[in-house]
């Protein structure tokens, strides 16, 4: 527990909290990384998932596309572009976080397209709307908690992937559990730790409260979760 | 050396005893780390089953963990157990819980009531309702919750070297400090090897333990 509290104290440090290798830079470098990430993966799953869901295919591909994602652990993937004659710019982590952050938000999109309901698809074809009309006014409003659900899974697996990329020598947070690793400063190794705990939780949290207001569904009763489960 | 490919017969051959004690390092780690999940996991379900609230208490603060990055999760982990593999082990343990509880929660709140009450009906008591009709027409869906635990889990032991036991992510890491490709290379194809093999395992266990999908298709 001693270590905990020398953690904190690490955290206290005013010396800690300035220049750059400080908690404000490194966690500017996150948070760069992070965002340029998902925006990328979300400007290039969405549109694509939104189509595959459209029209209904290539339904195999988005999801066997996640299951070969979880395999190649992040450490090798950024060990290997590392050693490319790309070495590791921000670029390069870039790469590699989107191509880790593109697999959750393409299989949500698809299944959530995939997943509206029908009738509603009809109805509105009954009413006149063509093709377009039905993507932005009811299959995407329909599929919102999906895609968001996917993009916060997304967001969380790209602050996850970049800590890693420390690891292997990019910015971020990470670099300041790698730093206190590399010297033996313990307090400061579970310092980082906790920093990087709590951005992901923030971002999580984030993410959800995004994921509630984009519902359009959320202001009326909904069966719980498990009862739809079912249903599906 | 001089070379440094990216492909190396004779790193292979005069490294082979780090690279199997690497290897053997990650397949105990992997292996513990999912079969004690995979005991817990099983414990934890069959309460929460009872217990609805804590059902919620226990899937809402294991994906709490889950979002916590592993990196970071073994370095809070450390100061406890120290730079062993326990550590690892710990916190491959925790991450799992998330994807077998739910799992094993769907698989066995999916059984039709009717399947139970006839079973029921037919004079089965808890134990053996459990054990020779709801396990089994879970199973399909717990297995596939352990396919996801066991590959994620190969790949997240990498992440161990933080605390100095990452099994093939030892050579990872040195590969990269010595800038030596052939190392890195070799120990990341193996990961992703090892992950493939212990997917197919449990395909293939999968089929033994459900027979009858195989009758019926």
């Amino acid at each position: 527990m001693d270590e905990f509290v020398d953690a904190i104290r690490w955290l206290g440090d005013p010396a800690h909290w300035s220049g750059a290798a400080g908690v404000p830079a490194r966690f500017a470098e996150h948070m760069w990384l992070t965002g340029v990430s998902l925006l990328i993966v979300c400007g290039v799953a969405v549109p694509v998932g939104l189509w595959l869901g459209h029209i209904g295919r290539g339904g195999t591909v988005a999801i066997n596309v996640s299951n070969i994602g979880r395999a190649v652990p992040t450490f090798a993937a950024l060990a290997l572009l590392f050693m490319t004659p790309l070495r590791l710019s921000d670029w390069t982590v870039i790469i590699a976080l989107v191509v880790f952050g593109l697999p959750p938000v393409l299989t949500n999109t698809y299944v959530g397209m995939r997943e509206v309901d029908r009738d509603a698809v009809d109805a509105a074809r009954g009413m006149g709307m063509g093709a377009r009309q039905v993507v932005w006014k009811v299959e995407l409003p329909l599929a919102m908690p999906l895609i968001m659900n996917g993009v916060r899974l997304a967001a969380v697996q790209i602050v996850a992937t970049a800590t890693v990329a420390a690891l292997v020598a990019g910015g971020g947070l990470g670099r300041i559990i790698t730093a206190g690793f590399g010297r033996g400063d313990r307090p400061q190794m579970i310092a980082g730790a906790i920093l990087v705990a709590v951005l992901a939780l923030l971002v999580e949290a984030v993410m959800e409260f995004a994921q509630r207001r984009t519902d359009p569904m959320r202001r009326v009763q909904r069966r719980p979760l498990t009862e739809r489960a079912a249903a599906i | 050396m001089v070379r440094n490919d990216w492909i190396c017969g004779e790193y292979v051959q005069t490294r082979s005893g780090e690279i199997v004690d690497a290897l053997q390092q990650h397949v105990m780690i992997t292996v513990t780390a999912v079969a004690v999940g995979f005991v817990l996991s099983f414990a934890l379900a069959l309460v929460a089953r009872h217990w609805t609230r804590l059902a919620v208490v226990v899937l809402s603060s294991s994906t709490v963990l889950y979002t916590v990055p592993s990196l970071a999760m073994f370095a809070l982990l450390f100061p406890i157990t120290g730079l062993s593999s326990t550590t690892v082990i710990v916190g491959l343990v925790l991450y799992s819980l998330v994807i077998l509880v739910r799992g094993m929660l769907t698989g066995l709140n999916g059984i039709p009531a009717d399947v139970r009450e006839a079973a029921v009906g037919m004079g089965y008591g808890p134990f053996r309702l459990l054990t020779k009709v709801e396990i089994p027409l879970a199973m399909p869906t717990i297995i596939a919750a352990l396919r996801v635990a066991t590959v994620s889990t190969v790949a997240m032991t990498t992440l161990g070297i933080i605390v100095g036991h990452g099994g093939l992510g030892s050579l990872i890491k040195r590969g990269l400090d010595t800038d030596f490709k052939p190392e890195v290379l070799t120990a990341s194809v193996l990961v992703v090897v090892l992950a493939l093999v212990a997917d197919l395992l449990l395909v293939g266990v999968q089929r033994l333990a459900t027979p009858w999908r195989q009758a019926v298709s």
